[in-house]
């Protein structure tokens, strides 16, 4: 592999992967539950009186439901993503 | 009827209370702002959002070869959020992805990407909410931009090199929006004996210390879709002025 692929790609890669993994080695036994609920007990503290007054419209029935949503949102993603890496690169080749 | 859909709905509650599964999203819950604030937040994010329009308008009809890497930074901001990343804190949230726009587009047109992707999570989700659609809109799709892009044109201006200004732009940019977050809670939660300050101070912890590491991984990950852009659309980034 290049030296300029290296640097440019997989070296912020790796540490990106870091990043995620140290913490779960650091908190092990942790419940890495979102920070929303954590502001959610925040707003109960301060406010116990506060009651939400408005629901969501709709809720992912169960968790599994949920991460099949934050797939699809993922995936339509990569796809345009993975669509304009394709359409640089060959754009590039024929230039040449 | 209404007979009929009562004992389906009371099962149904039930089950859903029971779910071991809270609903997690990591900007301001749905129903979690009072109707004084939701409604504030709406009114000032909402030019912004008008402007980012009429600009991609523009761009779109000045530029057209641009709307596919407009298009890409979009997917970029969808992939973003959908990534829930641990954190040190214990807890998890996700990175932004706005800051990459803000630094190519300018803030304003990210404004409208992001309140795409807010609308996804938040309808399809249950992910932050419409009562506090404009809350969130204003911390991740405008502050969030406004300070990326500030922070990438002061770097360029003393020369710093291009990895590095795309590299804290996104870093900080992400950061702000968790401030913001914090920031908008505590107005509207002020703490009974502390005030503002102290509520701040307890939302910060929540948001702000969480996304550090996260924050830094969204400037990495922008540095890396900056260099494809850079190697196989120079002419595109000439065009927006970002290098010459």
């Amino acid at each position: 592999m290049k030296k300029n692929t290296i640097i440019s790609y997989l070296l912020p890669l790796i540490l990106v992967v870091l990043l995620a993994v140290i913490p779960l080695q650091l908190k092990r036994g942790a419940e890495f539950s979102g920070a929303d609920s954590q502001a959610e007990q925040a707003i109960t503290a301060i406010a116990p009186d506060y009651q939400p007054w408005f629901s969501s419209l709709w809720e992912p029935p169960s968790g599994e439901i949920e991460s099949l949503l934050f797939a699809v949102q993922a995936g339509l993603g990569c796809l345009v993503i993975g669509y304009y890496i394709g359409f640089q690169r060959g754009k590039r080749q024929t230039d040449r | 009827m209404p007979g009929k859909k009562s004992t389906l709905f009371i099962p149904l509650t039930m089950f859903l209370l029971l779910l071991p599964t809270p609903a997690w999203a990591m900007h301001i819950m749905e129903g979690f702002l009072p109707p004084v604030w939701a409604i504030s937040w709406a009114c000032i994010s909402l030019p912004f959002f008008l402007l980012g329009l009429n600009k991609i308008n523009r761009l779109v009809k000045e530029q057209p070869q641009m709307k596919l890497l407009l298009a890409m930074i979009g997917a970029f901001i969808f992939v973003l959020s959908a990534l829930k990343l641990p954190s040190v804190t214990g807890s998890c949230s996700h990175p932004t992805g706005t800051g990459l726009g803000a630094i190519l587009f300018g803030p304003l047109p990210v404004t409208v990407l992001g309140t795409i992707v807010l609308l996804f999570q938040a309808l399809l989700l249950a992910h932050g909410g419409l009562t506090t659609l404009g809350a969130n809109v204003f911390s991740m799709a405008i502050a969030g931009p406004l300070v990326a892009y500030g922070i990438f044109k002061a770097l360029r201006r003393i020369n710093s090199p291009l990895w590095l200004a795309v590299f804290l732009a996104a870093t900080l940019g992400d950061l702000a929006t968790y401030v913001v977050t914090a920031l908008q809670l505590a107005i509207a939660f002020p703490d009974p004996t502390g005030g503002i300050l102290a509520s701040m101070q307890k939302f910060l912890t929540i948001f702000a210390v969480t996304q550090i590491p996260l924050a830094v991984s969204e400037g990495l990950l922008s540095v890396i879709a900056y260099n494809f852009i850079y190697t196989h659309n120079k002419n595109e980034l000439e065009q927006l002025h970002i290098i010459s």
